[in-house]
């Protein structure tokens, strides 16, 4: 039971809290591992900075460092025009990394590990590319899928394409998110219990028990790496899309 | 199984938790309601602040700046202004100076040239008396000769000459 990898990503009704209809809503895990993200990311971007100190200290620093991150990646990437959407894609990167950075502690839940989460994520940069993109540029948005000084025959062939992967978008950046966080999180559960099922076993099996307690450990640092860099891809991500919606034409 | 979550789901057959459909609703509900207000929280409060604090520390930086050129303006010009007035205090007394050197030299000259008048005058004044001394002495002589001319003739030749002739004598002797 304890080494079943799939538990963790299971869904605990904690107590009922609304109902929509019929459908009675519950505080859940993910509700709460929501909360703990939005909660930690106030603290340091609200708390920290709630002494707004000309020499910052430690944590208002770091906070000072994530906003200019954020800040910085989206005017690079989408120009100055984009900066509009800063409380977007800032809320974005500290709700994926925060939320992701929490769930590799032991016995916590990982919000991104379902596709339902990171398809309404993705789904939201999706629409807002396409209905600030028609609501900014009207028609000429849609130069966005024939690429200037192209051969006339060959139009047909390169929208199709080009439409196809802009409609693919949103699948790409939800399932990267939640099938990196979710095979991470099914390694690392499967590695474990090997220590466990080891060192259960006996004097031999506490002996080869040594090589998969490394490998998490080896593992569980891998997995940090991948949950910041992850937020941060699905970020840059987002600002290349809203690049999109600001200047359609390729 | 810790959990009641699935309770739709008929027993034995396991669906994949992030599959489950019956937990969609929920997880998009209190996904809009956290990430809203994060949005909210991040937009109103967060980025006004954060933004702020650069701002001001930019602004403070560059108002450094500027008050520190400023003061840099102000000890160049106070460098300035003190070799202004030190080239000033330098040529004016060197004016002084030589207003003062002119001044004692016109005194010098004139005190000299009143000396010198006062001499020439007192030189003068000393060729006359010698002058009239002479006169009077060569008058003097005339007579000391007219007497001692006629003492002599008288001794020589026992009689008193007569004056006249002793007189045209004399005048004969010094004509020559």
């Amino acid at each position: 039971m304890a080494a079943d990898p799939i538990h963790q990503f299971e869904i605990q009704n904690y107590f009922p809290v609304f109902k929509i209809g019929a459908t009675q809503i519950h505080f859940t895990n993910s509700a709460l591992f929501m909360a703990v993200a939005v909660g930690l990311t106030a603290a340091l971007l609200i708390g920290a900075t709630s002494g707004r100190r000309l020499v910052p200290t430690r944590l208002q620093s770091l906070a000072e460092m994530s906003y200019e991150l954020v800040a910085n990646t989206l005017r690079n990437t989408a120009g100055e025009e984009a900066m509009r959407f800063f409380p977007l894609v800032l809320s974005l990167f500290m709700f994926i990394l925060v939320s992701n950075v929490v769930g590799l502690i032991p016995y916590t839940f990982t919000v991104a590990t379902h596709i339902i989460i990171t398809a309404a994520l993705a789904l939201t940069v999706f629409f807002t590319v396409i209905i600030y993109g028609i609501w900014r540029n009207g028609w000429h948005f849609f130069k966005l899928f024939l690429p200037s000084g192209i051969p006339g025959w060959m139009a047909p062939i390169l929208i199709v394409i080009e439409l196809l992967s802009f409609l693919s978008r949103p699948i790409s950046h939800s399932v990267r998110l939640f099938a990196n966080m979710l095979a991470g999180h099914i390694t690392l559960k499967l590695v474990a219990g090997f220590v466990v099922m080891m060192g259960s076993v006996g004097a031999l099996g506490v002996f080869g028990a040594i090589a998969p307690l490394a490998l998490t450990i080896a593992l569980t640092a891998l997995e940090l790496l991948v949950a910041v860099l992850q937020a941060y891809v699905f970020t840059i991500l987002t600002c290349i899309y809203l690049n999109d919606a600001i200047h359609p034409g390729h | 199984m810790a959990t009641n979550a699935h309770t739709e789901v008929p027993a034995g057959t396991k669906v994949f938790p992030p599959f489950q459909k019956d937990t969609f609703a929920s997880q998009l509900i209190w996904l809009a309601i956290f990430f809203i207000g994060l949005y909210v929280l991040m937009s109103r409060v967060a980025i006004p602040r954060i933004g702020g604090i650069m701002a001001a520390r930019a602004n403070k930086i560059s108002g450094d700046l500027a008050e520190a050129a400023r003061f840099k303006q102000q000890s160049d010009a106070a460098l300035a202004a003190y070799e202004k007035a030190l080239a000033d205090a330098r040529a004016r007394a060197q004016a002084l100076a030589a207003e003062t050197r002119d001044k004692l030299n016109a005194l010098a000259e004139g005190n000299r040239k009143a000396l010198e008048g006062k001499l020439n005058e007192k030189l003068a004044a000393a060729e006359k008396t010698i002058a009239a001394t002479k006169t009077a002495a060569m008058a003097n002589v005339r007579g000391i000769a007219t007497d001692t001319a006629a003492a002599i003739v008288e001794r020589l030749i026992g009689a008193a000459p007569a004056s006249s002739a002793v007189d045209a004598a004399i005048a004969d002797v010094l004509k020559r």
